[in-house]
């Protein structure tokens, strides 16, 4: 893609042309040529898009909750971007997206603007494309963004990295009541849903989910870090320095704000629960707003984002030093007959970098 | 695999457009597409050609496969056509039709920009292989 096209893509975008919005979405999943100034040059024009993202087990409803959420949006006025991943063959790579099938409510409204994606092999969750898809739509001047995982199970925390809110569907009797001690999922949803409420077995499920977030908030154990302060892992956990500092959604001790996870009930294919799933994510978000967490989360998104970008470069730059060495075959000969071993060749070819950046800094 | 990898894979949209309910084609279709390591985006059963355009818009794919076994072909087949001259999205979509097509409508569809029609007992591999040559090339 040369410079000018890349220029008129971008224009186009911003324009409102949806074969453009398309077009820049598939040469970031695709990692074309030009793509990286594609994104860069839409960078200015991002950060006013709310970013929502749903997770939750395969068959939890997520895709059917999904369009009624966007239908929502749009009843109010607001325009819609909606992501969702989809899982990949381990073999051979191909993959069946089957969302869109549940789009049900936004057909022929074209400021719903759909997309599937693969995961084309990233474990457990979001490809790393997922955030610069994000930022094409935020750019294209979509209000709400909505991204759905993969329904993968109980690892898919990718998804924080990428969204201001996370929901988690959970659907009724998907386990005992240790599930909900379990690490992993449970803990990054700033809202929960109970989905297929109407079953039986849903208002255990919300009691269960209650009595963890409840278990979290506890101000004498340190589990809410994992929640507001690590935020999945990806945060530097905040050091508590008062055991009183959690309170439902109020003041903390500290004079911060916290917040705690609601459970929310609906039935996606009726769209019962859908208002108040609204009012709670709206809710979350003046949280983030007020409490300053949503310039938090935007910057170590930014900090995480820039490090991925230097992994990937520096293990490009030293991929062409292996090559220039011989070959990864050569090195692995070496390691096998016990001649070198994996970490002084891993020092060897990391060395002419570092003594470039130690002369230059 | 590894960041610069070339990621590009083959997108295809399998569409049923119009009143026909009958998808194991389709499906059949999409997993063949799918183990042929496409990326296939299924649109569900009685689908408008509005939805159709739609969705091959903003899915960017590269190819459409639409399915029609009601005979319904002369009249759903132009709107989609149609609709993606309108989002400029028809001169890079591969557009293939399966299902039971008689041989004079065959030509009509293929005059109008149909690159080929698949009737039944065509060999898998021989639509995957067309899908393969024919894929248009967005560097």
């Amino acid at each position: 893609m040369s410079r000018a096209e890349e220029v008129d893509l971008v224009e186009r975008l911003l324009g409102g042309d949806h074969r453009a919005l398309a077009r820049t979405i598939t040469k970031i999943e695709n990692r074309s040529s030009g793509y990286r100034e594609l994104v860069s040059a839409l960078h200015e024009h991002t950060g006013d898009a709310e970013v929502v993202g749903v997770t939750g087990s395969p068959g939890a409803g997520k895709s059917t909750l999904v369009d009624k959420l966007a239908k929502s949006y749009r009843d109010r006025g607001e325009t819609v971007g909606v992501i969702a991943v989809d899982p990949s063959s381990p073999y051979t790579g191909g993959s069946v997206l089957g969302d869109r099938i549940r789009m049900a409510s936004n057909v022929g409204d074209m400021d719903v603007f759909f997309r599937s994606m693969s995961a084309r092999g990233t474990l457990g969750g979001l490809s790393t494309a997922t955030g610069d898809a994000v930022k094409a739509l935020d750019a294209f001047g979509k209000d709400k963004i909505i991204i759905e995982t993969v329904g993968a199970g109980q690892n898919e925390i990718d998804v924080v990295r990428t969204a201001d809110t996370v929901v988690v569907l959970v659907q009724p009797g998907s386990g005992d009541d240790v599930q909900m001690l379990k690490a992993g999922i449970l803990e990054i949803g700033d809202v929960f849903v109970v989905n297929k409420a109407d079953m039986s077995g849903a208002s255990k499920t919300v009691a269960d989910l209650e009595e963890m977030i409840h278990l979290q908030g506890d101000p004498t154990t340190n589990l809410d870090l994992g929640h507001h302060g690590a935020g999945g892992g990806f945060e530097k956990p905040e050091v508590a320095d008062s055991p009183d500092e959690s309170e439902k959604n109020g003041e903390r001790g500290d004079g911060e704000e916290g917040w705690t996870a609601d459970v929310v009930e609906t039935v996606a294919t009726s769209g019962d629960g859908v208002d108040e799933l609204i009012e709670t994510l709206s809710e979350h978000r003046a949280y983030l707003e007020r409490s300053g967490r949503l310039t938090e989360k935007a910057r170590t998104r930014y900090a995480e984002e820039i490090r991925t970008l230097l992994r990937e470069d520096t293990g490009e730059l030293l991929e062409d030093e292996i090559d220039r060495r011989g070959g990864m075959e050569s090195f692995v000969d070496a390691v096998v007959a016990r001649e070198t071993d994996p970490y002084t060749v891993a020092d060897e070819l990391v060395e002419p970098l570092r003594e470039c950046l130690e002369r230059d800094g | 695999m590894s960041a610069d990898a070339d990621q590009r894979a083959v997108r295809c949209l399998v569409a049923k457009v119009g009143l026909d309910g009958h998808d194991r084609g389709a499906h059949v279709i999409a997993r063949a597409f799918r183990d042929a390591g496409f990326e296939v985006i299924y649109s569900g059963l009685h689908r408008a050609p509005d939805e159709i355009v739609q969705a091959a818009v903003q899915e960017d794919v590269d190819v459409l496969g639409i399915s029609i076994l009601s005979g319904a072909h002369n009249t759903l087949v132009p709107k989609v056509i149609e609709g993606l001259k309108e989002y400029g999205a028809f001169e890079d979509t591969l557009i293939l039709v399966g299902g039971i097509v008689p041989d004079d409508d065959k030509e009509e569809l293929k005059a109008m920009g149909v690159a080929e029609v698949f009737g039944p007992g065509t060999p898998m591999a021989d639509t995957i292989e067309f899908v393969r040559q024919n894929a248009p090339d967005r560097a």
